[in-house]
């Protein structure tokens, strides 16, 4: 009973907090799903049934694995769990399948998963620092980064309504976050070296994590003043980093590179064919520039200078996912948008010191 | 401010809560030829907007009763009326007469889960919140933790957005005539407590201890002066409220008898189907339904609760207080639950509401209590398919109510209010201190015991010759539990006034 009062005391807040939003991710199990639930029904269907160099050649249904390795194994291990659920979800063919135990048993894998992301957000509330907050609960910084982090409204919705596996990704994310704060650098780069390899998307922070390694890590000593110390650059440590990243990499997409996939694995995580924007625009500046070329087509039709019959009806808002070409202003490449997103990566820092 | 932010905060988290809950099953999803309280709601809709006010009671070709014929009071009747027309201006079909019965969609799903979600917060919800913000002598943030635990009570989140019905509209009129009776706004008070009982007249339960408690204040006041006063104001307000609700109805004699008549079946029997009370339980053992005549039944059970409620009733009657209101409502309800006739498990909700609010008071006690509460609708539950909500609220609850009140260090003599009971006991039996060892181990047994009987009951299938063991046991165990907190909410009603005399003796 002193065990279950001291558990549940007012000081323990984090597991409160932690439980309570469970408990609520728990009553989002009956909320509408996307087609989001299909996808991952049919990968834990591909990685359970068929051998892994058919993984990412099967194409029986339209959602296609295209996400990285670690994430097949992990829709592999989760496979040998879900037969004692619903055996009949893991069957190739049965496309849609979404009886009561296949929801029951998606939406609890998502809820377990959340482990990792709350393991993660706890190492980083150790980061920091709160002694100089007020001795109230709702001041103390780490209780605001718990709530703001664990109660996260828009991974509620995205992962356990919309149904996705975001939470524990951003786990790991948070968890070599944490470990770089604690300077092991080491760990946070092979967690993050990981987690690439679980889904690449997270490559848009890559630039930040190579930089921050390079800085903090490589350079082993900084001057009084806390600037850099050029000749305090170790090689050893960029090696040690470099043997993380190779190894894990290794371990990934070494089955394929023996099986002669890679090209095949490449075209399926970077599916450039699938155009500009996806079939829900982005709120990016692509959709800003896609929106100005449907406006400024508009206006030319108006005023006549624009031939009606040349220009394909609803290209880019009908909600399809193609490639297509823009009718007034030039046409963007995959390469012009990582030319884009370099510059503006790397614009600021030419003005910083570094 | 912050307060505020924090309240909004924990409403709409309540509201959360609530509306997760209702994208469950509700009662009779499916099951034709009857469905449940779901279609009984959407059949009232289509009988209050099609048939005239005159044939809303009675039997006719249009209004079979044996089909979810009204048996509530005309709020009920006046609030599915508007319902209905505002459900005749989306869809018309959901209230076709005849044609729309056993109606379902959707639509009409959202539609229905909606008007229970507006009602609460129109009524319960903000009665809830003035509630917890007029409490004295505690800190903001424990008002705050209070509003939040009322709100996650599991019972009333289940019945009313699970199982459908709209039990918030009438809880929430009691509560706010218990905020305006506590806080010397009888009129008012008495005015909404009227509003209560004319929407369900269950809520007589909670009537005796509002009657005592004002006619206390009377005596108080001087009944020769500003008591007598009081009473007739009061007793004006009451019938002006009844016959403005009942006004259609008092043009004739038959009309208002039809009526009673629907209200209080008195032909249907000492209780029905399972429910955690003396007389379904008893009859485990003895089967008086059919031993006894009816008319013995109602004597008896008649006289087991005026029994049972005397002492608290006159009690509160002489020393009235805010805080004696409380508890006598909840000692009141709970013998009226326990012996009275025709007592629906439903009807727990009616003691569950005084208990909550005396949750700062007793937090052990109540939470215990709110707990067992929402473990004796199992069956119920069960057979709506709300198994995982019913598991999740509670344990939600649970761990509000533990975090907010730190519940297990509570658990003193002086923190259980019994510090002038056991002072007398031990006049009797000197070496007798243990009360909270024994109170924490009966709390132990009994949530190993609910625990269990609910893992039996999801999990295996009953004996063919005992098919409703499961739900039997479910409501023996809740009985026991019942009685027990009708014994110690008596306790510390009857020894309170010992302790106060006692206080003025020393000083």
């Amino acid at each position: 009973m002193a065990a279950l009062g001291v558990a549940t005391g007012g000081g323990d807040w984090f597991s409160a907090l932690a439980l309570g939003v469970t408990l609520l991710k728990c009553l989002l199990i009956p909320t509408y799903h996307s087609t989001d639930f299909e996808v991952h029904r049919n990968w834990l269907a591909i990685t359970h049934s068929l051998p892994i160099s058919q993984w990412y050649y099967e194409a029986t249904s339209e959602w296609t694995l295209d996400y990285p390795p670690f994430f097949a194994w992990f829709e592999y291990a989760l496979s040998h769990v879900a037969k004692y659920f619903d055996q009949e979800m893991l069957n190739v063919r049965n496309l849609n399948y979404s009886s009561s135990r296949t929801l029951l048993f998606q939406r609890f894998s998502v809820i377990f998963t959340d482990t990792l992301f709350v393991y993660a957000v706890h190492e980083c509330c150790k980061c920091i620092d709160g002694k100089k907050a007020g001795r109230e609960l709702t001041e103390k910084p780490k209780f605001i980064l718990s709530v703001l982090l664990l109660w996260n409204f828009g991974l509620l919705i995205v992962d356990h309504i919309h149904f996705q596996y975001n939470g524990f990704l951003s786990g790991l994310m948070l968890l070599s976050i944490a470990r770089l704060f604690q300077k092991r650098h080491k760990e946070g780069a092979f967690l993050f070296a990981v987690l690439l390899h679980f889904k690449h998307i997270y490559l848009y922070v890559a630039p930040a994590y190579g930089v921050y390694l390079l800085r903090s890590y490589c350079f082993t000593a900084n001057k009084p003043d806390g600037s850099i110390r050029w000749n305090s650059f170790s090689f050893l440590r960029l090696i040690s980093l470099g043997l993380i990243v190779f190894l894990v990499s290794a371990l990934s997409l070494g089955p394929f590179l023996a099986l002669n996939q890679l090209p095949q694995v490449f075209s399926r995580l970077f599916p450039f064919k699938r155009g500009l924007c996806h079939a829900y625009w982005a709120p990016n500046f692509w959709a800003l520039y896609s929106a100005l070329d449907k406006v400024l087509s508009i206006i030319g039709l108006e005023l006549k200078f624009l031939d009606p019959s040349k220009i394909p009806k609803a290209s880019m808002t009908s909600g399809l996912v193609q490639q297509f070409q823009h009718t007034v202003l030039p046409s963007v490449t995959p390469l012009a948008t990582l030319i884009c997103t370099l510059i503006a990566i790397l614009g600021p820092e030419a003005f910083s010191d570094v | 401010m912050e307060k505020c932010y924090l309240m909004t905060a924990v409403v709409l988290l309540g509201l959360t809560v609530r509306w997760t809950v209702s994208l469950n099953s509700y009662s009779g999803a499916g099951k034709p030829p009857m469905f449940g309280d779901y279609e009984a709601q959407r059949h009232w809709q289509e009988i209050t907007i099609n048939l005239p006010i005159k044939q809303w009671y009675f039997n006719g070709s249009d209004n079979n009763l044996q089909y979810w014929g009204l048996d509530y009071p005309p709020l009920t009747a006046y609030h599915s009326l508007l319902c209905a027309y505002v459900a005749k201006f989306i869809n018309p079909d959901w209230i076709a007469l005849h044609t729309s019965r056993g109606y379902e969609s959707q639509a009409h799903k959202l539609f229905m889960r909606a008007t229970v979600l507006i009602a609460d917060l129109l009524i319960y919800i903000p009665a809830v919140v003035l509630y917890c913000c007029c409490l004295k002598e505690i800190s903001t943030k424990k008002k705050i933790a209070n509003a939040l635990c009322i709100l996650l009570y599991p019972g009333l989140i289940l019945i009313d957005y699970g199982h459908f019905q709209y039990n918030s509209v009438s809880l929430g009129f009691a509560l706010w005539g218990v905020l305006g009776v506590s806080y010397d706004w009888d009129l008012l008070g008495s005015l909404a407590f009227c509003l209560a009982i004319n929407y369900k007249q269950m809520e007589l339960y909670h009537s005796l201890p509002f009657f005592c408690f004002l006619l206390g204040k009377c005596f108080k006041k001087g009944l020769k002066g500003k008591g007598f006063v009081l009473l007739i104001k009061l007793a004006c307000t009451v019938v002006a409220s009844f016959i403005l609700c009942w006004l259609p109805f008092f043009t004739e004699r038959e009309q208002t008898l039809q009526v009673l008549r629907r209200l209080f079946p008195v032909d249907r029997g000492l209780f029905e189907d399972k429910v955690a009370n003396i007389w379904c339980t008893f009859s485990v053992f003895l089967k008086i339904r059919d031993i006894l005549p009816h008319h013995i039944q109602i004597m008896i059970s008649f006289c087991f609760t005026f029994l049972s409620l005397l002492p608290t009733c006159i009690k509160l009657t002489l020393h009235p207080s805010p805080k004696g209101f409380k508890f006598t409502l909840v000692s009141c309800a709970l013998s009226f639950f326990l012996f009275s006739f025709q007592v629906h498990e439903k009807s727990i909700l009616l003691v569950s509401l005084p208990v909550c609010l005396v949750l700062r008071e007793i937090p052990f006690m109540s939470t215990w209590f709110l707990l067992v509460s929402t473990f004796s609708m199992l069956p119920l539950l069960l057979k709506d398919e709300l198994l995982m909500p019913s598991v999740v609220t509670v344990m939600a609850f649970f761990i509000a109510c533990a975090t907010s009140f730190s519940i297990f260090e509570k658990t003193s003599e002086e923190e259980l209010q019994l510090k002038s009971f056991s002072i007398s006991v031990r006049k009797y039996f000197p070496c007798f201190t243990f009360f909270p060892r024994i109170i924490r181990h009966l709390f132990l047994i009994s949530v190993m015991t609910m625990v269990l009987l609910t893992l039996m009951t999801v999990t295996l299938d009953p004996p063919q010759k005992l098919p409703d063991l499961f739900s039997v046991l479910v409501c023996f165990v809740s009985c026991l539990n019942f009685l027990f907190f009708l014994v110690y909410f008596n306790i510390i009603i009857m020894w309170d006034s010992k302790n106060g005399r006692n206080q003025k003796k020393i000083n």
